[in-house]
């Protein structure tokens, strides 16, 4: 499944990464713990999180993942968005909470394979 | 390849805008140096846990990384308050990260046991009052 699909079915608004939308995704990882995130997501994983902040990119940087879903409507912040399009990272936005963000994706994904 | 390939990097404390900046140009660096993907991810991942821990409680610290064909060596030598228990910073969940630092998603107390994870050979050694030591080697084979 790709990025595109998961925005288009959850209706997901883009903020950043609009040339990323194409990558694929093997599932996902809900957390709002740095370190947490880093040590038990897997590459290709979108990240779901309330975390708003610049230090978001760098963990998506790092753990190869497919992009960061924001949820309950929460903006990232200048410079999260700023080093988000420096680094080529697709931020978007979900406006329900973090437990039926990760659900609709659960049955998304979990329906495709 | 070259048969070593070495280069320094400086961490500022405090400075949580540029916060990542050393571990994303050391991943940038062993990507453009060929180094397979999953180790490069490892060595990435360690030094950033080591570069989070500098930003939130030292003042400032020196990276070195050093390649050969065999492994992947990371020093970080921080200037800061040091840690006065080792074993006890180094249990899963152990934090002394303040609220401030906790809203942003810090202080889960899984970075040093995240950066052991991650080396093949993890050295850690402290002075109370003058600065933390970290070396990290991963294996390349
Ligand atoms: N470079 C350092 N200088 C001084 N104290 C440190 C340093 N690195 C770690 N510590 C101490 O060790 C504790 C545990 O560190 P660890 O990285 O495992 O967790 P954390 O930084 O608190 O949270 P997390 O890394 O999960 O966001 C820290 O809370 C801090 O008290
Ligand atoms: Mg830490």
């Amino acid at each position: 499944m790709k990025l595109r699909e998961v925005v288009e079915s959850l209706h997901l608004s883009v903020r950043s990464g609009e040339d990323r939308l194409d990558q694929a995704v093997t599932g996902g990882y809900a957390g709002d713990l740095l370190s947490d995130v880093i040590a038990n997501s897997k590459a290709g994983n979108v990240w779901i999180t309330m975390q708003v902040h610049v230090n978001i990119v760098a963990v998506a940087v790092l753990k190869d993942l497919a992009g960061i879903i924001i949820v309950q409507g929460r903006q990232p912040s200048e410079e999260t968005l700023k080093k988000a399009k420096e680094e080529k990272v697709a931020i978007v936005v979900s406006d329900a909470p973090a437990f039926e963000t990760g659900g609709r994706l659960y049955t998304l994904i979990d329906g495709s394979s | 390849m070259e048969d070593r390939f070495s280069h320094s990097f400086t961490i500022r404390g405090k400075h949580f805008i540029d916060a990542g900046k050393v571990s994303t140009e050391i991943k940038r660096l062993l990507k453009e140096l060929g180094v397979r993907a999953d180790i490069v991810r490892r060595v990435a991942i360690a030094t950033y846990e080591a570069e989070m821990n500098v930003v939130m409680y030292a003042k400032d610290a020196t990276v070195t990384l050093e390649l050969t064909p065999r492994d992947i060596r990371i020093v970080i030598d921080d200037r800061g308050p040091g840690i006065a228990d080792i074993e006890l910073a180094m249990q899963e969940g152990f934090s002394t990260a303040t609220s401030e630092m906790r809203e942003l998603g810090f202080g889960a107390g899984l970075g040093l046991p995240n950066i052991k994870k991650n080396s093949d050979d993890f050295k850690i050694g402290s002075t109370v009052g003058a600065g933390t030591k970290l070396e990290i080697t991963v294996f390349i084979n």
